[in-house]
């Protein structure tokens, strides 16, 4: 149902790569679109990540609000703390 | 041992129960703008925070973000950089950027420290503030960004100067006026909501895309970067939207008729954005009405799925917002051709190629209604007929856009489409329904327009013939006109090593213009 | 492609944006800081009245008694513009990140005498509500004052307050092992007991003055010009001597930063007080009717930080703002 889209836009550069890499790996319905300077991360209903899967992607200790850095735009409900990173629509 | 707090926890621990609570003066005195719109808040401690960003933090992050940026932009102007553009017509869409965006962040700026200044609970006001200081960001990394590409090309030189007085640019300017002047709780539905959160990724996204496609990296990274300041924003909107309903049911009509008033008027302002889109982008990589379907369509359709329950239904007149899609770029094309003389960028007839692009962006409309007018003007402008229109064109009183609107909705797209609305024994025109409703529900509002022709013909612009008003406005005479023999294409042509010299002038406004 | 770059037309056509230029010569390029801020802010043919303040414009010079030929006459010796400024802070909150952990790591609290602790509870966490006032003020200021060289450095001022009070709140946090406690016993004081009852007062009488410049002088020049000094130079020096030196290190930022944000305030009453006598006369008269008030306020504040010592304390540091006052052209 195209009412519970939810998606997360990243720019398309290294220090995203964990980020969009967790996004894919953690949850396996979500498609991503690459367009110039850019990854669209697309899934119904929720797409979350954790900060462990970050880490490990990463190589280091990730803190999840890096994903400032990075973040071009979302669309849906925001739900984080320390050890997640969730935007629900349902 | 200490307890562990998680993020939430210690976020609230930090600032909550700062809020001032006044005893020595009147609430109503220290707080004067929270009651006056008439929206109830019963208690703002139920205000979830969008992002729980630390002021700690919010620095470590934004100068990281900065440093990457600032490096950027060096590079970018040591290496001379704009020669790696596709070509020198995309510049056209930085001339209107900083003419007409740039001041736009600057005026968010100067607002939203206005609210963390009048909303008495702290978890907003917080939010307010961040955002103030990153539209100041926004504005001043503009600026240095575009500073490289005033020294190169034309029509860039004088923007805050242009923004208070150019004819074009009071459309941007009277948006943002409009949700300056009124309330706090107007001010954030208006430009976190129904701008922000509704239309801002059809800003951006595609437009930054776009500077990547055609070889400008300076513009995509502050684009990119200030997009994921956006990120927080556009979280603030939503969740303004959410608290307000949540408060109290009388907050429900009113915040219904701001976002349709303020989705109707931003989305005439994108307008100048879609013709930004499909026309001055030598390489596009979404057509307006892509962006539109994308990030209007579906997802303002998710999310009003989502509001529903509050009540919030969509806002009035999407529906022909969205009819719109399929005409709007080439409508605002074809005002701002037949009046380029007397701006300060450069357009062009597209190409072969483009328009062929065009059909194909658009199979129902393009072939049928515009190609067709396209071909016209170039054959006039090859036989030395170009067209421009010598009149001064009647503004609509809400968007300040000249009217050229069709009646796409009642399926007469060829009908350009009036308003009157009369008010105190005149008479006001606009250009559609939702400008019409805006004008009639607060006509001793928008009386009050600075409308642009209005003022060359009562003599406060500099004088009455078109030079004396594009001096005043700071505009040279190689700003404007067709691309084609432009200042712009010959400097192009020198810096591409194509053509010998840089000095040809352009020849592409009317006689009586130049 | 060809690399005959000297073939190519890179000679720039201008230096400068033309409002740039009509400031400092087409030949002298503007710095960064210069770009950021001057002529940003719009100044005429504004569209509507605002529905909160009908009678004047969107931006509009007659928000204060302060006359300038040119609002742009003043500039930040610090020269900050937003990057600028986010860089300056990032560094401090480093350090302050790297103190905070020192004291959790080594458990520098751990021997603070308890009267020392108690003091300290009483005395510095209510001031994240001054704080937070004093955002206030400036968040208006950003708002209804004029010029961006001015308008810029109250977001950015603004925006500290909300990092100092939120290192308050973290102090609160580290004394009481994550309790929130002190914070309440704080907010409780800071609304009740009489010691913070002047200070407050005062607070609310500024937020609604009309005249924006003169809520600059009463928040940025003369509460600030007596409260870092007395708080954050003399308390916390005393509170190092008793045995709590690891306050140095956790109130680091606001000391610094009361030094660094002193020298646009320096340089601001300094360039409007020269503009002319009328200028230099209303600065004199809002610092001298404020000074008297917060003189009163801060005493029981001081008496509470200082003991006996407190008046002294006090007139010490009232004698250093009036010579700071002095220095700009401002005689109270």
């Amino acid at each position: 149902m195209s009412e519970h889209k939810v998606f997360m836009i990243f720019q398309n550069t290294a220090d995203a790569q964990p980020f969009i890499s967790a996004f894919a790996q953690e949850n396996s319905a979500a498609t991503l679109d690459y367009q110039p300077g850019m990854v669209r991360i697309e899934g119904l209903g929720e797409l979350g990540i954790t900060q462990a899967v970050v880490s490990e992607l990463a190589g280091r200790e990730v803190n999840l609000q890096e994903l400032h850095l990075t973040l071009i735009s979302l669309s849906g409900n925001i739900d984080e703390d320390d050890d997640y990173f969730r935007i629900t629509r349902h | 041992m200490a307890k562990k707090l998680n993020m939430r926890k210690r976020y609230e621990l930090l600032t909550r129960g700062l809020g001032w609570e006044p005893t020595y003066q009147p609430k109503e005195k220290v707080f004067a703008q929270e009651a006056y719109e008439g929206i109830k808040i019963t208690d703002w401690s139920k205000w979830e925070d969008p992002f729980r960003l630390t002021a700690d933090a919010y620095w470590k992050y934004q100068a990281e973000k900065d440093k990457k940026l600032y490096a950027v932009m060096d590079s970018f102007a040591q290496n001379n950089a704009h020669l790696n553009l596709a070509d020198a017509s995309y510049v056209n869409a930085l001339k209107l950027f900083i003419q007409g965006v740039s001041p736009l962040e600057y005026a968010a700026h100067r607002n939203f420290a206005r609210l963390a200044r009048q909303f008495s609970g702290e978890g907003a006001q917080i939010a307010c503030q961040m955002q103030s200081i990153d539209e100041l960001r926004h504005a001043q990394t503009q600026i240095h960004t575009i500073s490289h590409y005033n020294k190169h090309f034309h029509g860039m030189h004088d923007p805050f100067h242009m923004f208070d007085r150019v004819w074009y640019l009071s459309v941007p300017k009277s948006y943002f006026d409009d949700a300056s002047a009124a309330g706090p709780f107007e001010f954030i539905t208006s430009v976190s909501f129904s701008f922000e959160y509704l239309l801002t990724n059809l800003l951006f996204v595609p437009f930054m895309s776009g500077a990547a496609y055609n070889g400008d990296m300076a513009t995509v990274t502050f684009g990119f970067s200030a997009q994921s300041d956006e990120s927080r924003h556009m979280t603030l909107g939503l969740e303004i939207i959410k608290f307000l309903l949540e408060q109290h049911e009388d907050n429900l009509p009113i915040v219904q008729g701001w976002i349709d008033k303020h989705f109707w008027r931003a989305y005439r302002l994108l307008g100048l954005v879609a013709m930004m889109q499909d026309y001055f982008l030598p390489e596009s990589p979404m057509s307006w009405k892509e962006g539109w379907q994308i990030y209007f369509v579906e997802n303002a359709g998710a999310l009003f799925n989502d509001l529903a329950r509050y009540g919030l239904r969509m806002p009035k007149y999407h529906e022909i917002a969205t009819a719109e899609a399929d005409h709007i770029s080439h409508q605002v094309f074809g005002i701002f051709y037949n009046y380029i003389h007397a701006a300060a960028f450069n357009l062009g007839l597209p190409s072969e190629a483009k328009m062929n692009w065009l059909s194909e962006k658009y199979p129902d409309t393009f072939d049928k209604y515009y190609r067709p007018r396209m071909e016209m003007w170039a054959e006039m402008a090859k036989e030395g007929k170009r067209f421009f229109n010598m009149g001064l064109p009647q503004l609509c009183q809400v968007c300040q856009i000249p009217m050229g609107f069709t009646e796409i909705a009642k399926g007469e797209p060829m009908q350009v489409a009036y308003r009157v609305s009369e008010f105190r024994g005149d008479k006001f025109h606009t250009c559609s329904d939702g400008c019409k409703d805006i004008f009639d529900h607060e006509p001793e509002k928008y009386v009050n327009a600075w409308l642009p022709v209005h003022q060359i013909f009562q003599g406060n612009c500099g004088g009455a013939t078109v030079p004396d008003v594009l001096a005043w406005y700071h505009f040279h005479p190689e700003d404007g006109g067709d691309y084609a023999g432009s200042a712009d294409e010959a400097r192009w042509k020198a810096m591409k090593g194509t053509a010998a010299s840089s000095t040809a002038a352009a020849k592409t406004a009317p006689a009586d213009a130049a | 492609m060809s690399l005959n770059i000297a073939a190519k037309e890179i000679k720039p056509l201008r230096l400068n944006y033309a409002h740039l230029a009509r400031r400092m010569g087409e030949h002298k390029p503007a710095t960064r800081y210069q770009e950021a801020v001057y002529d940003v802010q719009p100044t005429t043919n504004f569209h509507y009245p605002p529905s909160w303040d009908p009678s004047r414009k969107l931006y509009d010079t007659a928000r204060t008694a302060i006359v300038m030929q040119d609002w742009y006459s003043f500039t930040d010796p610090r020269q900050f513009y937003y990057t600028s400024y986010v860089a300056a802070r990032a560094k401090q909150q480093e350090i302050m990140e790297s103190n905070f952990e020192l004291v959790e790591k080594r458990h520098l609290l751990q021997s603070l005498p308890a009267e020392l602790a108690e003091q300290l509870r009483q005395v510095l966490i209510p001031l994240r509500h001054y704080e937070y006032g004093a955002n206030m003020n400036n968040q208006d200021i950003c708002h209804r004052g004029y010029g961006t060289t001015i308008t810029s450095l109250a977001s950015f001022n603004g925006f500290d307050r909300i990092g100092m009070a939120q290192y308050l709140s973290r102090i609160a946090l580290l004394l009481d092992e994550n309790e929130e406690t002190s914070l309440h016993a704080a907010k409780q004081a800071w609304l009740e007991a009489p010691t913070w009852q002047g200070l407050r007062h005062a607070l609310e009488d500024s937020f609604v003055l009309d005249d924006w410049f003169e809520i600059l002088v009463v928040q940025d020049v003369v509460m600030d010009g007596l409260l870092y000094p007395l708080i954050y130079e003399g308390f916390i020096s005393q509170v190092a001597a008793q045995g709590g030196s690891a306050f140095l290190m956790l109130t680091q930022f606001m000391n610094e930063w009361n030094e660094e944000n002193s020298r646009w305030t320096n340089q601001l009453l300094k360039v409007t007080a020269s503009e002319s006598a009328a200028n230099a006369e209303l600065l004199a008269q809002w610092t001298q009717t404020w000074l008297v008030r917060l003189e009163q306020a801060f005493m029981p504040i001081a008496q509470l930080a200082f003991g006996e010592q407190g008046a002294e304390q006090l007139a010490t540091v009232k004698a250093t703002l009036l010579a700071r006052l002095a220095k700009q052209g401002i005689k109270v």
